[in-house]
């Protein structure tokens, strides 16, 4: 049996699915388009007049939230397929309504034209402890009576209820007795608007005779008193501005403890690997292509799971509503949306969990924007690169006395690379065509206390997604790298040393080269290694060698590789352990000039380069998810190469 | 005639009807129907979007979409 779960945005529909079915559901995605599609089991006591007595399974759908049976969403259009399609592989056995009692008025539209279906339902009145605390009576049995199916008050937040709800959903429920359109019929209605003002008079009388209400209802007046300071014209920024502050505080801060100690794990597990396992390829597959590329995705967990406890609390609350209402004329300008702020400075973070963040978007234009545009914020990855080159090219200098020379370099960065996100932005904009129409009629939720259990499902569920989905994406192209970096068309067989060469897509430490890589000559002579050189005409005018070359190459696995695969080619050239990468690299000599490789000019076009170009393929992974489609991830990855060239070409040539 | 766009802010005032027939069927589904009052609680503090007061709900909408929406002002 089938039952689906369908109700207006916010009336509590997802909480109630969850208490149903607990940890037995699995999120995928309805054909087509990235809506969630949640399906989970649900154990029912069986009908007690129909033997054998025992429980039978039935699945559960939570379907996208909707306000009528005229679509104007995604959401509104996937629920109105799957409830009103007979021949729809979820249409249901039974739909249970889910509509928020303390407005009940609105949520009865939406409920009276799934009941004028005339297919079984049952009404669940959700969120009865705030209509007991907003004083307002509400008569179960004359609603029943008069909509002609079965009304079943529950409190999803205090779980009262939920057993009733399940004991009446295994009993035999019978189609609804009443319907509106046919009352409606009668009379002369025929424009939608004229039948939406027909069906909403008498929902008015059946509220008259069913709920009576006090003048002015309490969560309201406590909302109100919140949001005289969280939409403040001063004071809302500055509460914004803090919550920010405490959730990069949390990813950067407490996310890079369980960081280091998976990077360090991963490393002691292909320490152990390599000295269990015999040498040659098949090791060296595991141990530099295989354990590497996980270690690249598992490393990623702690922030995505931080940042989604952050975005699930600050949804669940209603706080992001205010947010998006704060900043939508700001973002508009942009072609982007109100709702396009959280995830764009998540991306400061890391682009991987900000581009998920983007499915609260509901328009399909500013949600597509928000994407390809997200890449260009300063993620944490950039800064090894950048604290590497930085201390290489700009001097440990006070400018005025006061300002450390190198700390702003590092923020004029960070700058870069949010106007250059805003400005795509604006190009997009103008490029994108959409039949969609943006607004902005919004529910403005009231502020309510976060749901701790489903803010850890959230989690559980973001995390899964990324490590299985975008995760098989990660793993093939690390296998690709690792074979390019260990084969050439002069060594058939990589080098048997499993330390010997290769990417690591550990960031190695600045201070010091990591010790044991001896064969790193075969890097020159492989696949990479030709690469490398190939593209050193085309590079070149960027002021790189094939050495850069290389890690451009090796760092499309996450841009931290860079450093790592420095350090993997200077220990090479110069063995001696003594002096650290980063001496080692400021030595280097261009041996066309006699001059200094590394010289401001090569350092700032390097930064450039990393601040625009897509090196990461666990972006473009997950874009691919988010978007269906390799177009917009192809898309992406020319425009932000295209962008990073012409930067880092324009400043070679103008510094050197 | 004055649109929703044009209340002061606390002012309450009637819907009349619809100048978008697009956004009309969105608004009168949201709740929004003639006869009903309306009050004006809040403005964004850049001075778009707004926020109204509509039946026992909040509902934010653009000034651009509130100017679609006549009211009768006592």
């Amino acid at each position: 049996m089938k039952i689906a779960l369908a109700g207006n945005p916010n009336s509590g529909k997802t909480t109630i699915f969850n208490l149903l079915t607990g940890l037995n559901q699995k999120v995928a995605n309805f054909p087509g388009v990235t809506v969630d599609k949640k399906i989970g089991k649900c154990l029912l006591a069986n009908n007690m007049e129909h033997p054998p007595f025992g429980r039978t399974e039935v699945d559960i759908i939570d379907l996208p939230g909707a306000y009528s049976l005229n679509p104007k969403t995604i959401d509104e259009q996937i629920t109105h397929q799957i409830i009103c399609d007979t021949k729809n592989a979820d249409y249901p056995d039974l739909t249970v309504i889910v509509a928020d009692a303390t407005n009940l008025k609105r949520n009865l539209f939406f409920a009276t034209q799934i009941i004028d279906l005339g297919k079984p339902c049952v009404l669940v009145l959700n969120m009865m402890d705030e209509v007991e605390n907003q004083k307002i009576e509400i008569n179960g049995s004359a609603l029943s009576e008069m909509l002609g199916i079965a009304v079943v008050p529950v409190s999803a937040r205090k779980n009262t209820g939920i057993e009733n709800l399940k004991k009446i959903l295994s009993s035999n429920i019978s189609p609804p007795t009443k319907s509106i359109t046919r009352e409606l019929t009668n009379s002369t209605t025929n424009s939608q608007p004229e039948e939406t003002i027909a069906r909403y008079k008498k929902i008015s009388e059946i509220i008259k005779q069913c709920v009576q209400q006090p003048t002015e209802p309490v969560a309201e007046t406590f909302t109100n008193k919140l949001d005289n300071i969280f939409t403040h014209k001063f004071f809302g920024f500055i509460v914004f501005l803090a919550i920010l502050f405490l959730i990069f505080q949390c990813v950067f801060t407490f996310a890079a403890y369980p960081m280091k100690f998976i990077e360090w794990a991963f490393v002691q597990c292909s320490v152990w690997l390599s000295s269990v396992l015999p040498t040659g390829i098949l090791s060296d597959l595991i141990v530099n292509g295989i354990v590497a590329g996980l270690s690249g995705i598992v490393v990623f967990v702690p922030q995505i799971a931080f940042l989604f406890a952050f975005i699930a609390i600050l949804e669940d609350t209603g706080y992001m509503a205010r947010v998006s209402f704060m900043f939508d004329k700001l973002m508009r300008k942009f072609g982007l949306n109100g709702r396009s702020v959280i995830p764009l400075i998540s991306g400061a973070a890391c682009a991987i969990p900000a581009i998920m963040a983007t499915r609260t978007i509901g328009n399909w234009k500013e949600r597509m924007i928000t994407i390809l545009v997200i890449p260009l914020m300063s993620c944490s990855a950039r800064i090894p690169v950048y604290t590497l080159l930085i201390s290489m090219v700009v001097p440990d200098d006070k400018l005025f006395g006061i300002f450390n020379e190198q700390g702003l370099v590092l923020m004029a960065l960070y700058v870069i690379g949010f106007v250059a996100a805003i400005g795509s932005a604006m190009v997009f904009k103008y490029l994108l065509k959409s039949k969609e129409r943006s607004f902005f009629v919004m529910e403005m939720p009231v502020y309510r206390s976060p749901r701790w259990a489903s803010v850890g499902l959230i989690i559980y569920e973001k995390v899964k997604v990324f490590l299985f989905e975008a995760g098989k994406i990660i793993i093939a192209v690390s296998i690709i790298l690792w074979a390019l970096s260990s084969f050439g068309p002069n060594s058939p067989t990589p080098d048997p040393s499993p330390k010997g060469r290769g990417i690591s897509t550990q960031p190695s430490s600045l201070i010091s080269s990591p010790s044991g890589r001896s064969g790193g000559a075969s890097l020159e002579n492989s696949y990479a290694g030709i690469i490398g050189k190939s593209i050193e005409p085309a590079i070149a005018p960027l002021g790189f060698d094939w050495k850069i070359g290389i890690a451009l190459i090796t760092s499309f696995a996450a841009r931290e590789v860079f450093v790592g695969t420095m350090a993997t080619i200077y220990s090479v050239e110069n063995p001696d352990n003594s002096i650290s990468i980063r001496e080692k690299m400021i030595n280097e000599i261009n041996p066309k000039t006699g001059e200094k490789l590394y010289s401001r000019a090569v350092g700032f076009s390097l930064m450039l380069f990393y601040a625009f170009a897509l090196q990461c393929m666990s972006t473009i992974a997950i874009v691919y998810r988010e978007t269906k489609h390799w177009k917009w991830a192809a898309l992406q990855f020319v425009y932000m190469s295209a962008l990073a060239y012409c930067a880092s070409f324009l400043v070679y040539q103008i510094m050197k | 005639m004055k649109t929703v766009a044009q209340l002061h802010i606390g002012e309450t005032a009637v819907i009349d009807k619809f100048t978008d027939n697009f956004l009309s069927l969105k608004l009168l589904e949201m709740g929004c129907l003639p006869g009903e009052k309306i009050k004006l609680k809040r403005i964004a503090p850049l001075g778009d979007p707004l926020m109204v007061s509509i039946s026992g709900y909040s509902l934010t909408l653009r000034k651009s979409e509130a100017e679609t929406i006549l009211v009768i002002t006592h």
